[in-house]
C-alpha cells in the first residue's frame, strides 16, 4: 500500500507539513518495500486552486492514504472520488507519523476544512 | 469620455466624489452616466436614488462533461490554467468557482465531451434620476470573481456621454479592469498614513497603465501636508479638497448629495471639473 505524506523536507526524518494544497513536497511511502519517492507539489506555487492541483497529483500516484493536517473541500472531493482516505497527522517526523498511523493512533479526516478564496 | 475614480484604500470617499461629480455634471446639462464598478459593495445608488429601469443577469460559461463521451484521458485538467478540473478514476470533477471561462477544456477534449453552459454570478442594473443615467453591478454573495460583471458594465458606456466610473478599492484585477482605457483617473485619498500608503500604490498603478491622473484630498484637515509633500515630490496635481467636517459626515450618513446641500462643496466640485476638463484638453 502507498501512503502520501505532506512534507516540509525530502526524507522520512522531515517534519510533516500540516497544509495539503500548499505543502512543498509529497513523500510517497510504500508500506511493503519501506521505500519512498519525493514529488514536488505543483500546488505549492499555483496561483489558483492549489488544493485541486495537489489532489490531482496525489490521485495520479494511486495512493490509498494521505497523511496531512487538513483537507479543503475541493481536495476532499477529488480524493474521496478515488477512495483515498485522509488522516490527521501531527507536527512530528514522517517516520513517526507512519508509526502512529500503523498503530491506529491517527483519526480519519471525515469533514473538509474551510475553503480559501 | 471615461473618468475613473479610485483610491487604493477603502473608505476614502470614492463614492462621495463620484456621485457628486456625476450629479454636478448632469445638473449643468452634460450627458452623464455614473457607473458603480464596486460590485462587491455597490452603494452609489444610495446617494443617487435612481429608478431602476432594467436588470440584466451576468453569466459565466463553465464546462459540463458528458460522462458517456468522456474517456477520462485527462487532457482538460492538464490544460486548465486555473485548476478548475480534476480527473478521478470514474469521472471528471468541475470546480466552477475556479473556472475563468476561457473555453480551453472544450477545445482540447478529443471526444467532444465538454459543453459550456451559462452560470449566473450576478447582475447589472440600469436606472435614471432625472437626466443622470446610473448603472451598477452586483456580484452574488459567495462568488469569487467580479471581473465578468465589470466587463458587462463597460458595455454600457458610450462615447457621447461623460462616464464616471466608481472603482472598487485595492489594486488587483477588478481595479485594473475598472480603470483600463480611462481618459483620466481621479485618485481620492485622506490625510493619514494609511491613506498615503495606499495612494502610493494607486499612483503606481495609474502610472504603469499610462493614465493621466490627479488627486483629491478628502477629509482634509491640518494633516494635509502628509499628502502634499508626497504630491510635490512626485509632481502629482492636487485637484481639490473636501474638508473633514461633522456636517458633511451627517449628510453622508443620511445618503444626501453634498452638491445639493453644501454650496461650498458644490463650488469645489465645479473647480475640480474645470481642472479635469483642462487636463483632458491638453
Amino acid at each position: 500500500m502507498k501512503i502520501c505524506l505532506t512534507s516540509k523536507g525530502k526524507d522520512m526524518s522531515s517534519e510533516l507539513d500540516l497544509r495539503f494544497g500548499r505543502c512543498q513536497q509529497f513523500i510517497i511511502f510504500d508500506t511493503e518495500s519501506k521505500e519512498y519517492d519525493v514529488i514536488e507539489n505543483s500546488g505549492f506555487s499555483s496561483a489558483h486552486g492549489a488544493g485541486v492541483s495537489a489532489a490531482q497529483q496525489v490521485a495520479n500516484e494511486k495512493v490509498s492514504v494521505v497523511i496531512t493536517g487538513s483537507l479543503g473541500p475541493n481536495a476532499m472531493n477529488i480524493l474521496s472520488a478515488d477512495e483515498i482516505k485522509g488522516f490527521i497527522g501531527k507536527s512530528m517526523s514522517l517516520e513517526e507519523n507512519i508509526k502512529a498511523y500503523e498503530n491506529n493512533e491517527l483519526s480519519e479526516i471525515t469533514k473538509a476544512g474551510k475553503a480559501h478564496h | 469620455m471615461y473618468i475613473s475614480v479610485l483610491s487604493g484604500k477603502g473608505g476614502t470617499g470614492k463614492t462621495t466624489i463620484s456621485t457628486n461629480l456625476a450629479t454636478s455634471l448632469a445638473l449643468k446639462g452634460n450627458k452623464t452616466r455614473y457607473l458603480d464598478f464596486d460590485v462587491e459593495e455597490p452603494n452609489g445608488f444610495i446617494f443617487l436614488k435612481p429608478v431602476v429601469e432594467k436588470s440584466i443577469d451576468v453569466n459565466m460559461e463553465v464546462p459540463v462533461v458528458d460522462e458517456n463521451l468522456c474517456n477520462l484521458c485527462g487532457a482538460c485538467a492538464e490544460h486548465c490554467n486555473f485548476n478548475a478540473l480534476a480527473v478521478t478514476a470514474k469521472k471528471v470533477l468541475v470546480f466552477e468557482k475556479l473556472c475563468h471561462s476561457c473555453g480551453l477544456c472544450s477545445i482540447v477534449c478529443p471526444t467532444g465531451a465538454i459543453k459550456e453552459v451559462a452560470r449566473t454570478i450576478g447582475k447589472i442594473e440600469i436606472g435614471r434620476n432625472d437626466d443622470l443615467i446610473a448603472v451598477r453591478g452586483i456580484l452574488d454573495i459567495g462568488e469569487p470573481m467580479g471581473v465578468p460583471i465589470i466587463k458587462e458594465l463597460k458595455k454600457q458606456m458610450t462615447d457621447d456621454y461623460i462616464n464616471i466610473v466608481d472603482a472598487p478599492p485595492g489594486s488587483s484585477c477588478s481595479v485594473v479592469n475598472s480603470i483600463e482605457d480611462s481618459d483620466f483617473s481621479i485618485l481620492v485619498t485622506e490625510p493619514t498614513k494609511f491613506g498615503l500608503h495606499d495612494l502610493e500604490i494607486a499612483v503606481n498603478v495609474v502610472k504603469q497603465m499610462g493614465i493621466p491622473f490627479g488627486i483629491i484630498i478628502n477629509k482634509s484637515s491640518e494633516d494635509d501636508n502628509i499628502i502634499e509633500e508626497y504630491c510635490s515630490r512626485e509632481k502629482c496635481e492636487i485637484l481639490g479638497k473636501i474638508p473633514f467636517s461633522k456636517e458633511i459626515a451627517t449628510k453622508y450618513s443620511k445618503g444626501e448629495l453634498l452638491v445639493k446641500k453644501e454650496p461650498e462643496i458644490a463650488e469645489e466640485i465645479d473647480r475640480i471639473i474645470v481642472k479635469v476638463m483642462g487636463r483632458l484638453e491638453k
